[in-house]
């Protein structure tokens, strides 16, 4: 299998006036094509720090890391800018869409700056990656006129958008309530199923469930990593709940089951 | 190519999501480039007014003042030593060769008495040559002759005004009228010439044969004036040193005395009055051009302000592929574009007011194809510059302090 993610010793310290924070302290993580993998751990134990590391959105203090077979420990600004555009899905809690604008053109941003131009019709690849998130419908939307669960599928459908090599999600069902928590992973699962390698940094075991691999983090290190033999399936989830189960209470205690 | 179409395409989304603040931000803009335009183009009327002016009152026209007495080292002034006479005039007209007609020129003011009523009036007493002189024509009947001036004849010709106060309600030629209890014949009336820059109407005159004046009305000999004309505007400098010495050897001066004398020539004082003209143009002009810099740095203030408010989405830009240049671009296109804009804007409304001004103030205004441009470039060098600062910062952010910044 190909090693999508390698990472050997990466640390990364932050200065907060004379202290020294030691957000990640030494992480080797691999990563194969396929996989969906979820990276949990308290908050401060560094999980969205090697989110936006592996992200190319930070640089690691020290270490190095392979996305895809190639070292991308020590790039510049722009060729950072240019794997975030071409080799790697991001998909935030708070889902980052630019306000006022609709779900295509939220979408068919990352195209925008595709400098090779690879893509000849913006517009229909947008609407594309829209369809694959069940939004075909949604299209003109803008993020104000659309729930919470839409807003973070269309934040999936940018992320998808460029054919990336991986998806990362930092924290994607933080916003949700239970049921579209359930929802949003369904189209997780559904992306993995098609052959696209996810990590998802989550601190609610119930959504873990829903990954084949999870990773555990504390204090900027990997303490735990095992496969879940007994993965739940989010389609089945979502389909024994009750169409009423919106409220939180309620879906908890279906999923905890 | 098509990255400039996604640039602009970027720009305009985000200028046309922000109508409001787009509109103020071009305000300093759009008001800047018309002030310069509309000053620029008030100024060059009124320049080309003067010109007019001055052009219709003949260019090559010299002028030969009476000169100033001297008593004991001190001037009293312009005309109070008055030694021009007709023969003086006739000299001039015999001997001259670089003068294309002269014309002396006397003036009374009294009161005309006739048709409807009296109007109290300058009268001017001239030879056939001073319409020629004057650039001036006649709208009805016809001027007195050489033949009147020898004769002394009673025949006057009117100006407008004097012809429409007089002669409201019918023909005014061959109709009686007196000056100073004189009675005269009018022959003829003048077109119409309008007002001096300074509001002297030079319709309100009326024209008799000079000797007519000096012998029948006023007396004496001494004329006010001579008018000539040089043959052309180029050598109206060496008709007035023509004129010069001609009227030294009329008044008998001896070599280094003093002229008792002043030639003026037409062309020096439009040259004055030009200038001063451009002085006021130009500085109308700065005027301007500082509120065009004051609305740059407005562009800049909204843009700073704009980086900030919009930090987050370029945190969102940069963390789906754009580079440093990408938003660097972006923020320089759209405060370019805001600029531009407004510059339209203003070329656009500086247009309509200078049409207001000229169809119903009256105004004479002159839009210069070159003045717009300038203003335009100008405005869009201002978004290059107010812009590039906000941009930089922009573009300098850290695509993850960006994205947390609240």
């Amino acid at each position: 299998m190909d090693r999508i993610i390698e990472t050997r010793g990466i640390t990364k310290d932050y200065h907060m006036g004379e202290v020294v924070v030691h957000a990640l302290r030494g992480v080797d993580l691999t990563v194969m094509r396929g996989e969906l993998v979820a990276v949990m751990g308290a908050s401060g134990s560094g999980k969205s720090t090697l989110m936006n590391v592996l992200g190319c959105l930070d640089r690691p203090t020290s270490g190095e890391y392979y996305l895809d077979g190639r070292d991308v420990s020590r790039l510049t600004r722009d060729e950072y800018a240019e794997i975030r555009n071409q080799r790697i899905g991001f998909v935030f809690q708070t889902y980052n869409l630019l306000p006022r604008t609709s779900a295509l053109e939220n979408v068919e941003l990352p195209l925008l700056y595709d400098h090779d131009g690879r893509v000849k019709d913006a517009r229909a690849t947008a609407a594309a990656a829209l369809e694959r998130v069940g939004l075909g419908d949604r299209l003109e939307h803008e993020p104000s006129e659309l729930s919470g669960g839409e807003q973070q599928r269309v934040a999936i459908a940018r992320a998808l958008v460029n054919n990336p090599a991986i998806i990362l999600a930092d924290e994607p069902t933080g916003n949700l309530d239970s049921r579209t928590s359930v929802d949003v992973m369904t189209v997780f699962q559904e992306l993995n199923d098609q052959g696209i390698t996810i990590v998802i940094v989550t601190h609610e075991p119930e959504i873990a469930q829903y990954a084949k691999r999870v990773v555990v983090m504390r204090d900027g290190r990997i303490v735990g990593d095992r496969q879940v033999w007994d993965r739940r399936s989010a389609r089945m989830d979502l389909q024994n709940m009750s169409p009423l189960d919106g409220d939180a209470g309620a879906v908890g205690e279906s999923v905890s089951r | 190519m098509k990255r400039i179409r996604n640039l602009l395409k970027v720009a305009v989304r985000s200028i046309l999501k922000n109508r409001m603040r787009s509109l103020l931000t071009s305000l300093g803009i759009i008001i800047g480039v018309g002030a310069v335009i509309v000053m620029v183009a008030i100024g060059a009327g009124a320049q080309a007014d003067i010109q007019a002016q001055i052009q219709s009152l003949g260019a090559n026209m010299l002028m030969v003042l009476p000169g100033a007495s001297w008593h004991g080292g001190v001037s009293r002034g312009a005309g109070t030593l008055n030694r021009l006479t007709l023969e003086d005039a006739q000299r001039i007209s015999d001997q001259a060769t670089l003068l294309s007609a002269v014309s002396p020129y006397v003036r009374a003011s009294g009161q005309v008495i006739g048709g409807v009523g009296n109007w109290s009036t300058s009268v001017s007493g001239v030879w056939p040559s001073y319409l020629a002189i004057r650039d001036w024509q006649l709208a009805a009947g016809e001027f007195f002759t050489e033949r009147d001036v020898r004769a002394k004849s009673k025949v006057a010709v009117l100006g407008k005004t004097v012809a429409d106060e007089l002669f409201p309600d019918e023909d005014p030629l061959g109709q009686r009228i007196r000056i100073r209890n004189t009675p005269f014949k009018v022959i003829g009336v003048l077109a119409e010439k309008g007002q001096s820059p300074f509001g002297f109407d030079y319709d309100d005159v009326v024209m008799v044969p000079a000797t007519t004046v000096l012998y029948r009305l006023a007396g004496g000999r001494y004329i006010d004036r001579i008018y000539a004309s040089a043959l052309s505007l180029e050598e109206s400098a060496a008709a007035q040193e023509e004129i010069t010495m001609i009227l030294r050897e009329s008044h008998k001066l001896e070599p280094g005395q003093e002229d008792d004398f002043r030639v003026r020539n037409q062309a020096e004082f439009m040259e004055t009055a030009t200038q001063a003209q451009q002085v006021m143009t130009l500085l109308l002009a700065a005027v301007a051009a500082v509120s065009l810099v004051v609305g740059g740095i407005g562009i800049m203030n909204i843009m700073l302000v704009s980086v900030t408010e919009r930090t987050r989405e370029i945190g969102i830009r940069m963390a789906v592929g754009a580079r440093s240049s990408d938003v660097l671009t972006q923020f320089l296109t759209e405060s370019v574009v805001l600029s531009l804009v407004g510059g339209t804007i203003g070329v656009a409304l500086a247009y309509a007011v200078t049409l207001f001004l000229s169809r119903a103030v009256g105004m004479t205004t002159i839009v210069r194809p070159g003045v717009v441009f300038m203003a335009f470039g100008f405005a869009a060098g201002v978004g290059v510059f107010f812009g590039y600062y906000p941009a930089k910062k922009a573009a300098m952010l850290n695509p993850i302090d960006a994205l947390r910044y609240e």
